[in-house]
């Protein structure tokens, strides 16, 4: 399938973002001082079973990130490929199925039937008000009461497809442990089903089999049913929800990228210089940090949405449009959340500036610029990177209390702030709607835990205060 | 009854889990009798501390008791359930520790963190208790005892910590105390004042007084007995006389040996070479084989022990019976006299009125509602290959003046004049220019080095800012080069910071301030942080560079010891100001000013048979924010005239070198 790539402003910082972490990846594996704790990282069991459930999600949220144009069904009669005027993902291309199956209202997961009473005529000519069957959900089915039968076939295939990906993907792992360790395969694998190797090997296996079990287990069952049903207009919740995945990593990282470099250059400055320098940055924070945050994204939101109005000319499509206001988001939670990190710079700065070695340099006539590049930046980047990690979690929760008040993401954009939105009023539905919330929830509460534990495992790393207790 | 009150047998302590473990005492016996001052002397990480906490059963988390006995009189203290061992702490042992900054509470009175520790021991009633806590205030020395029990910890001094903590683990009146570094972290003249403290309470309660300690002069100044620890075992034991007139083991005599003093200022110290071996092995031979020069072939292949040379006395050493005597060891003597004193060339430096004021700001404003005068009117010159030694108690600004004289705090007024310039006129690309010429060596060895670099790197960016060697690779030979000269392995630069000791990492430091090629370097406590015989080996090589190649030093001390070693020129600061200024043999061997000779007074003496009255001097330094009208050591000075209190005493010129500030001296004829 030949296609016509797109990058959203989105796409290429996440993009940009990758190189960043991988461009710092490779520095700091030459360090010894950044190497050590994330060899801790890697030893802890809680930081690399969390890593691989946040590399499912990763890998979920990159595919998402490449969108293109698709190609037309049919060529026009020149022979070229016309392209629609739709933009969609990579990911979208591999669940096209989901996303094509759309009902016509609510239906409950792994339903058969509509969620709603519906009129029917009868080829009798009589109507009768009844449960229509689904368009997609269970449709293959001649009669609906077999589909309990038919869940269990499709959750056994499932699960033995998942079964025997994760025994090859052991295998794999394991061969390639063998080779790097020059050991034999048997060797290496009584030690990595032992427990008895420095990396926790076996808790990576169970959780990345668990995981795939899940992904497979999920795709088996949604080729035929919605299993976590449809919303108001019959689109799939799990895939809405899997969709969220990008939004949610977006705004947790996108906005560390704009916070960092105010918060290191400004926190670095005012602790360094002291001075008026100090006095200039702090009135500046102390001022930012007594405005409510929520109103100052209220107003900028409010204020790119009349933008975005009035100038509705300037964007081609919906798509890009909903992603400008998410990077716009971005920029604003970036703004307003730098403060904390500034803060905590510049006291670490203090602290160093009168540290000897900076004095040091200092009585060797080495200039600001450097001392600040060489001893400065490298012993406050523990700190950065604790903070990072940290707030991740708390931005994609951010995302989805603002979209409930209406100023996050734009509606047409799939997030979980979103799904939880118009939860409120299935909620308040009877008979009550709860799934549209449920898997928002299950989704975020996964995602959420695991960057929570994994920020723990990198903190108790990088603090050097725990150093000696280890 | 005997007279043994805690006797330690065997103890054995590990630290670390099983699979890496740490003996950091391995087989130790003590005995500690009643009503004496028991030292326990030994360099950092020889275990000493481990001792007295195991038999506190205080250890960290991960230290265990693996094998021994203590018996408090007749109390099996490892036996003890945890409930009544506390009963045992702080009721019949008390402890102090070194650091009395952070063992009090800082938002609680010492009147109810005293009181606590009473009640623990004797249920009084309110007023029984806040009698006694006054008593034991007093007891303690403190002035005041009423006002002061309901005062904070940060509105006392050090050395009143220090007090407050001895009067809380005299609260429980213990039989015996376990004073571990009590007077480390104090100034000597705060440390002259515990230590008679400690030693009339003693004297007064009967109490027996377990000092854990790294100086031999405090061991001399209070203790009875003295064993000596070395690599998690104790390797002599004897009284203290004979113990300083004749120490039996190698190591002992070698410690003594590298002690700096006036009597062998032309000598090279002895150094212990190497360091102590690490204490995660099994040793089958003697600890302190490979630092011995008398080290024989039984000391490589059986570990000694255990030698009873005459009663409550003994060492561990094999060949303690053929050592030679101790006089018959001298000191190698310096290759070269002195190239300093002949070359009485210019001076290199000169300092005029050197101020340094820290404003004091106050309010929304920051209005400016006062100064710290940290460094007030400091004269001093130097010439080239000459050292100058600059001594006071933390606090009287002398790092200060180092730094103001550095310019790396710039001076609020005065000249500094290097070799022709003054400094603080200079403008910054000039001053940037001659930082080649005028280095510092700091106290901390482990916050001077960036620990993110590598030590290459760490010695090459004082040549990259200063543009020393042109090539990669001449810049590389030369890192080479000084390390070498500094005795350290090329190998080095490759290597971090914290792959280093405390005794290495300072000599990477000098290596640093080498790089650049100075004339003049400021050495800012360089020694204090070390290890007696690791002091050694840095005092010898500075004094090596200074007579290769003509370096003068500012040398920033509290230690005369050292002062009298290594020094040409001795200036004395009592807040702010120089009270003392001139030749070592005239400050040191007749000093006039009264602080001067308090001070000195309040060194202990290595030598016990020498007698020596120590000065005492009331109360602490006052705040320089603030100092007292007149002359500034009037409040403290034994000798006060009347006109002490209303100005500040002009110097006195007592020789062609020889200065002093004060009243009560009238000029002789020169």
């Amino acid at each position: 399938m030949i296609s016509q790539l797109v990058i959203l402003w989105t796409d290429a910082l996440i993009f940009l973002l990758i190189t960043l972490a991988v461009a710092f990846g490779v520095y700091a594996s030459r360090k010894a001082h950044l190497r050590r704790p994330w060899g801790l990282v890697v030893r802890s069991r809680v930081g690399v079973g969390t890593m691989v459930v946040l590399a499912f999600y990763l890998s979920v949220g990159v595919l998402d990130s490449i969108h293109f144009h698709p190609a037309a069904e049919s060529p026009d009669s020149a022979g070229k490929v016309i392209y629609s005027s739709e933009i969609i993902s990579l990911f979208d291309s591999m669940v096209s199925g989901l996303r094509a199956r759309q009902e016509k209202t609510y239906s409950a997961p792994l339903a058969t039937h509509l969620y709603a009473k519906e009129s029917t005529e009868q080829a009798d000519g009589s109507t009768i008000r009844d449960f229509p069957r689904l368009e997609h959900g269970g449709s293959h089915l001649s009669d609906p009461d077999q589909r309990d039968a038919d869940i269990v076939r499709l959750s056994a295939i499932g699960i033995l497809k998942g079964l025997a990906v994760s025994v090859v993907a052991a295998n794999i792992l394991i061969v390639l442990l063998a080779v790097a360790a020059r050991r034999t395969f048997g060797e290496r694998a009584r030690e990595v089903l032992s427990a008895n190797t420095e990396i926790p090997w076996r808790v990576v296996l169970t959780v990345l089999g668990m995981m795939l079990v899940i992904t497979f287990w999920s795709a088996e069952l949604a080729s035929r049913y919605h299993i976590l049903g449809t919303d108001k207009v019959g689109e799939d919740v799990f895939y809405q929800a899997l969709k969220s995945i990008r939004t949610g990593l977006v705004i947790g990282t996108l906005t560390t990228l704009v916070m960092l470099p105010l918060a290191i250059m400004l926190g670095i400055m005012a602790g360094y210089f002291r001075g008026w320098v100090d006095d200039l940055i702090q009135y500046v924070y102390t001022t930012l940090n007594s405005i409510p945050g929520v109103l100052l994204i209220a107003a900028a939101i409010l204020m790119l949405q009349i933008y975005m109005s009035n100038h509705a000319e300037e964007f081609n499509s919906l798509v890009e449009r909903a992603d400008l206001r998410l990077l716009f988001l971005c920029i604003i939670l970036g703004v307003t959340s730098w403060t904390g990190l500034c803060r905590l710079l510049r006291g670490e700065s203090m602290k160093l500036r009168e540290v000897d070695y900076v004095q040091a340099a200092n009585a060797f006539g080495v200039s600001h610029l450097q001392i600040i590049g060489r001893h400065i930046l490298p012993n406050v980047l523990h700190i950065v990177l604790i903070t990072v990690v940290l707030d991740f979690s708390g931005l994609v929760l951010a995302e989805a209390v603002l979209s409930y008040v209406n100023i996050g993401v734009d509606p047409t954009m799939n997030s979980w702030g979103n799904m939880i939105n118009s939860a409120r009023l299935e909620m308040a539905r009877e008979p009550i709607v709860w799934w549209s919330l449920a898997a928002a929830m299950i989704f975020m509460f996964t995602l959420v835990l695991s960057a929570n534990l994994f920020a723990d495992v990198v903190r108790d790393a990088f603090d050097p205060r725990l150093g000696s207790s280890r | 009854m005997s007279k043994t009150l805690l006797r330690i047998s065997n103890l054995k302590t590990r630290l670390g889990d099983a699979g890496n473990p740490v003996y950091a005492v391995d087989g130790v016996d003590i005995e500690v009798r009643k009503g004496e001052v028991f030292a326990l002397l030994g360099e950092s990480g020889c275990g000493k501390s481990m001792t007295a906490l195991s038999a506190m059963r205080l250890l960290p988390p991960s230290g265990t008791i693996v094998e021994g006995q203590a018996y408090l009189g007749d109390t099996s203290l490892f036996d003890l359930p945890e409930r009544e061992m506390r009963r045992v702490r702080g009721g019949r042992m008390g402890m102090i520790f070194q650091e009395p900054m952070t063992s009090l509470n800082a938002v609680v009175t010492i009147g109810e963190q005293i009181g606590e520790a009473v009640r623990l021991h004797d249920r009084d009633s309110r007023d029984a208790v806040s009698r006694r806590v006054v008593e034991l205030l007093r007891s303690v020395g403190i002035p005041d005892p009423e006002r002061r029990a309901r005062e904070y910890p940060h509105q006392l001094s050090g050395g009143m910590k220090q007090r407050v903590m001895i009067a809380i683990a005299l609260a429980g009146r213990p039989s015996l105390l376990i004073a571990d570094e009590p007077t480390t972290a104090l100034d000597v003249t705060i440390q002259a004042q515990v230590l008679s403290l400690l030693k009339d309470l003693q004297r007064d309660t009967g109490m027996a007084v377990l000092l854990i300690t790294h100086d031999l002069g405090v061991v001399s100044e209070v203790a009875d007995r003295v064993a000596v620890m070395y690599a998690g075992q104790i390797i002599e034991l004897a009284e203290t006389r004979k113990f300083f007139r004749q120490p039996a083991h190698p190591y002992s005599r070698k410690l003594f040996r590298s002690l700096p003093s006036l009597g062998n200022r032309g000598q090279e110290l002895a150094v212990i070479e190497g360091s102590v071996p690490r204490l995660n092995q099994r040793f089958s031979r003697c600890r302190f084989r490979e630092r011995c020069d008398q080290a024989q072939e039984i000391c490589a292949q059986q570990a000694p022990a255990w030698s009873e040379t005459a009663l409550g006395s003994g060492v561990r050493c094999h060949l303690f019976e053929h050592l030679p005597a101790l006089s018959a060891l001298s000191g190698k003597r310096a290759t070269e006299n002195h190239a300093g004193s002949a070359e009485q060339a210019g001076n290199l430096l000169e300092v005029e009125g050197l101020r340094v004021h820290f404003p004091i700001h106050k309010g929304v404003l920051r209005r400016v509602i006062g100064h710290v005068k940290a460094v007030d009117d400091l004269s001093l010159s130097i010439a080239q290959g000459r050292t100058m030694a600059l001594v006071g108690e933390s606090g009287c600004g002398k790092t200060t003046a180092g730094k103001g004289i550095l310019q790396l705090i710039r001076p609020t007024a005065g000249s500094v004049r290097f070799d022709g310039d003054d400094l603080t006129r200079l403008p910054a690309g000039k001053l940037r220019a001659r930082r080649a010429d005028m280095q510092i060596i700091f106290q901390d060895p482990v916050a001077s080095m960036n620990p993110r670099m590598l030590v290459g790197d760490i010695i090459l960016e004082g040549m990259q800012a200063q543009k020393i060697g042109v090539s990669r690779t001449e810049r590389q030979a030369r890192i080479r080069d000084l390390l070498d000269r500094v005795g350290l392995s090329v190998d080095a630069a490759d290597r971090y910071p914290n792959e280093f000791s405390g005794g290495q990492r300072q000599r990477i430091c000098i290596a640093r301030a080498l790089a650049v090629d100075p004339r003049f370097i400021v050495c800012d406590e360089p020694t204090s942080a070390l290890d007696v015989s690791v002091q050694a080996q840095v005092l010898n090589l500075l004094k090596d560079l200074q007579h290769q190649r003509g370096l003068s030093y500012l040398f920033i001390t509290h230690n005369i010891a050292v002062v009298s070693y290594l020094a040409h020129e001795v200036a004395v600061m009592y807040l702010g100001r120089i009270v003392e200024q001139g030749t070592v043999e005239e400050v040191l061997q007749s000093p006039r000013h009264p602080y001067t000779q308090a001070l000195l007074s309040a060194v202990p003496a290595i030598d016990p048979v020498l007698g020596r009255s120590v000065i005492r001097l009331e109360g602490d330094m006052p705040s320089p924010a603030n100092p007292p009208r007149g002359c500034h050591f009037h409040p403290r000075c034994n000798k006060g005239v009347d006109s002490c209190r209303s100005a500040y005493p002009d110097p006195v010129r007592l020789s062609q070198t020889h200065r002093v500030s004060c009243f009560r001296i009238e000029p002789e004829s020169i």
